[in-house]
């Protein structure tokens, strides 16, 4: 089944298109449907707009800065679910004792 | 459970350890905009130096270089800096979260964001440390031998 699963990824991926091809749809300034793609403005304007080499931390921290607010909210739920779960299971087991 | 003392080379191995780390994580950081990384991931590391310390000698031990009351302020304290920044930017007749209308004097906009990108990092990363520590401590409270 392994073999069979490794044929036909491998069978899928004889026909991806070569990577770093300009003409590839990815690498277009306009997608499919006619609108222009973002990615293009972030690559070409990131260091003029937050003068930081690193494109990935212009898009997460600026472009997209409610989305990582968002991750970080995440984050912090989750602290307090655990300590708001754990606290009581402690005071459970003492009750227990 | 007090007469079970730690090994103290593992002690001395994660305490001579235990400083790197917190520098590497600072590194990944504060060295974010030129270089993969970032609050996330620094966070990740300077929570490991934590950790490290915590698993090595006992949470009591560990109370010297961490309190674990703090955690739970820090986190949130984290949070606010990150919102605080973008309510601020807000208040200053921009977006929420555009760093170009911080009221830091003497910067043009782009800078503005570069130090924006930079703040908002460092709440993410303070977070991040934070409710690590704070997940491993309630999980092993009262638990944990030395």
């Amino acid at each position: 089944m392994i073999i069979a699963f490794t044929l036909l990824l491998l069978f899928a991926a004889s026909d991806l298109p070569f990577r770093g091809d300009p003409d590839n749809q990815m690498n277009q300034e306009v997608s499919m449907t006619g609108t222009p793609v973002p990615g293009n403005y972030y690559i070409q304007e990131a260091y003029h707009d937050a003068h930081t080499p690193n494109i990935v931390t212009v898009i997460l921290g600026d472009y997209r800065a409610i989305d990582t607010l968002g991750e970080q909210i995440v984050i912090f739920t989750a602290g307090l679910i655990t300590f708001l779960l754990l606290r009581n299971r402690k005071e459970g087991e003492e009750d227990d004792e | 459970m007090t007469n079970r003392s730690p090994s103290p080379i593992v002690l001395l191995g994660t305490r001579f350890l235990s400083p790197y780390i917190m520098v590497f994580g600072f590194y990944v950081i504060f060295h974010g905009h030129y270089s993969p990384g970032g609050g996330f991931q620094g966070g990740t590391l300077l929570a490991a130096a934590l950790l490290l310390i915590r698993i090595a000698s006992g949470t009591k031990l560990a109370q010297l270089q961490f309190k674990d009351y703090l955690a739970r302020p820090l986190a949130a304290f984290g949070v606010f800096i990150y919102f605080g920044t973008g309510l601020l930017a807000l208040l200053m007749g921009g977006y929420f979260l555009d760093y170009g209308e911080l009221p830091i004097p003497g910067l043009e906009p782009a800078y503005l964001r570069y130090w924006g990108i930079l703040i908002i990092e460092i709440g993410v990363g303070l977070t991040v440390m934070t409710v690590l520590t704070l997940i491993y401590d309630n999980m092993v409270k009262g638990e944990d031998y030395a």
